[in-house]
């Protein structure tokens, strides 16, 4: 499937040792595939990282990173649209508690100043979940949307 | 079921004994008429070679260990003059000088001999091809199995250890039947042939020949099941005569000794008493057809024991168990023995995770410590933190249960491992 038709949007997920200059090592990969990033979190222990992505090209993005020898994997995420004021995040996760949905992780990001943020979701299922909040009155974004904030 | 000498590997005990101590008493004999060293050893003993009647007099005579072939560097336990070796072989002195090795034609035809009954237990023919991955040189691998399989009569492709994606093209293009190898590089040639994207079918490998390091039982269901091969373990060291003094048949239930040219013991490392039949302890040699380098009880440092029952091949001679350790490998912490193969085994069962890992061993403020890498493979890998701690403590419970030593684990990139084309490093002592 390509993705201008996702619903959801994919994340590329990387192992990472937490150790000097290895984050470094991952946007020099992605600096010479001429990938851009469009949100990153990054979770970490005290041994361990790891790295979540959005990207612009993700085909060409999970390649690179598995030909440099890193360990990768594509995740599904779903992006929400929030308004960008006190209590917006708050709003979409009473929906989510309402429905019984937990969340893995989530991570926010703003491209430009407006009137919204985005946060990024992880869930169970997440196909489920976005029509919850679509029914709910919120408005979740495609990979393509992602692509032409 | 196929043999490559019948008559003597499917010998009667009673006449097989009886060879053996003929065998014995003209080696000893040899031995104290031609290497000073030996000589010496017997005389303080108080011992002439008409002591030694047959194999029940074993007992008798001294040990020889790697010391004493480095004490004597390079040719002084050879039992020939130098006109007579036509091969030298060294092993790699990990401290300072090598094992030296010297083999008269006799000696390369008898260890052909015994390459060829090794291809054979393994299923090899003279119509397979064989692709000798092991290195060539000084080692013994290469050249032991590449004269054995030439004896056989197989087609050899001595392409020798290195280049794995070479390994594969040629593996796939030459129609490669048996692979020789190192287990742990079969699997980095398993992996490899993963990341070229090669689909097994286009491969006729059937048989895998492995050895030269200890693996465990959950590593040969992993090779097996990846190249889709039948893998038998094979055993030698070159002080003894390099691989085929040991391969397992088909059937897989311990490996064969061929006890026509080697008369196998098993002591206590620590008190050199033979141990009783059937109980765990380290490995002897004594060689009783070689004439270059004729070696008396000889220490391998191998853990392993014997087993005397008839096996379903038809084969008489004994079989060992796989290599539990090596007393020198062996690592003792906080008093408990480890052997690294006990761990390789922990992380296969845990399931998926291909065997990359590194034990490092340390000793903070007088107490043992113990730190197990693992690489994180595709499959093992979660985007969840929460998940990757879980394996984590998976794996350091496992250990716990097992050994009963709380280790440390680390997840590590893939990759951080160093990969081995020959013998594998999985042991980083930092106590001594």
């Amino acid at each position: 499937m390509k993705g201008e038709n996702r619903v959801l949007v994919r994340q590329i997920s990387v192992f990472l040792e937490n150790k000097k200059g290895r984050l470094l090592e991952v946007t020099k990969v992605l600096k010479e595939h001429d990938i851009d990033i469009t949100a990153l979190s990054i979770a970490d222990t005290t041994s361990f990282g790891i790295v979540r992505m959005i990207v612009d090209k993700h085909e060409d993005a999970v390649e690179a990173m598995r030909k440099s020898g890193f360990t990768v994997s594509t995740t599904e995420v779903l992006a929400v649209k929030v308004s960008d004021r006190p209590g917006g995040l708050h709003e979409v996760l009473e929906v989510l508690k309402d429905n019984d949905i937990s969340i893995e992780y989530a991570y926010s990001f703003v491209r430009q100043p407006s009137e919204n943020a985005l946060i990024l979701f992880k869930v169970e299922d997440p196909l489920k979940t976005s029509d919850i909040l679509k029914k709910a009155g919120f408005h979740t974004l495609k990979e393509e949307d992602i692509r032409n904030l | 079921m196929n043999y490559w000498n019948k008559p003597y590997e499917c010998m009667e005990r009673e006449q097989l004994v009886k060879l053996q101590s003929e065998r014995l008493v003209e080696t000893v004999r040899r031995v104290y008429h031609n290497v000073p060293y030996y000589r010496n050893l017997m005389q303080e003993r108080g011992l002439v070679p008409e002591d030694i009647k047959g194999i029940e007099d074993l007992p008798k005579l001294p040990f020889t260990t790697k010391e004493d072939l480095r004490n004597n560097y390079p040719y002084g336990l050879f039992a020939v003059p130098m006109s007579e070796i036509i091969r030298i072989h060294a092993s790699s002195g990990t401290t300072g000088k090598p094992t030296v090795v010297g083999y008269t034609r006799q000696d390369i035809i008898t260890w052909s001999e015994l390459m060829a009954r090794t291809l054979t237990c393994g299923g090899a023919t003279k119509d397979s091809v064989i692709q000798v991955a092991y290195g060539y040189g000084l080692f013994t691998g290469g050249l032991g199995v590449h004269y054995g399989a030439e004896r056989l009569g197989a087609s050899v492709i001595p392409i020798s250890g290195g280049n794995t994606k070479r390994q594969v093209m040629l593996m796939k293009d030459f129609g490669t039947t048996v692979l020789a190898c190192t287990p742990s590089y079969a699997l980095h040639i398993a992996e490899t042939m993963e990341e070229m994207g090669i689909d097994r079918k286009e491969l006729k490998l059937k048989n895998g020949i492995f050895g030269a390091e200890p693996w465990s039982e959950a590593l040969r269901k992993e090779i097996e099941t990846k190249l889709e091969i039948t893998a038998i373990d094979i055993y030698g060291l070159s002080e003894v005569i390099g691989p085929g003094v040991a391969s397992e048949c088909l059937y897989k239930q311990g490996l064969h000794i061929f006890e026509d040219h080697f008369i196998p013991d098993i002591i206590d490392p620590n008190t050199g008493e033979v141990l009783p039949e059937g109980e765990e302890g380290e490995l002897v040699f004594t060689t009783i057809t070689k004439e270059g380098l004729p070696v008396i009880r000889y220490r391998t440092r191998d853990i392993t024991s014997l087993n005397y029952e008839p096996c379903p091949c038809g084969r008489t001679h004994v079989r060992m168990s796989k290599i539990v350790g090596r007393t020198d490998d062996m690592l003792i912490i906080r008093g408990v023995n480890v052997f690294p193969s006990q761990i390789e085994s922990i992380l296969i069962d845990i399931g998926q995770t291909e065997p990359h890992y590194l034990l490092i061993v340390d000793r903070i403020n007088n107490l043992d410590t113990l730190e197990v890498w693992v690489e994180v493979s595709e499959k093992l890998f979660s985007d969840e933190v929460r998940k990757l701690e879980q394996l984590r403590k998976r794996i350091s419970h496992e250990i716990l249960n097992v050994l009963g030593i709380n280790a440390r684990v680390k997840l590590v990139e893939p990759k951080t491992i160093q990969r081995s084309e020959g013998k594998v490093r999985r042991v980083i002592d930092k106590r001594k």
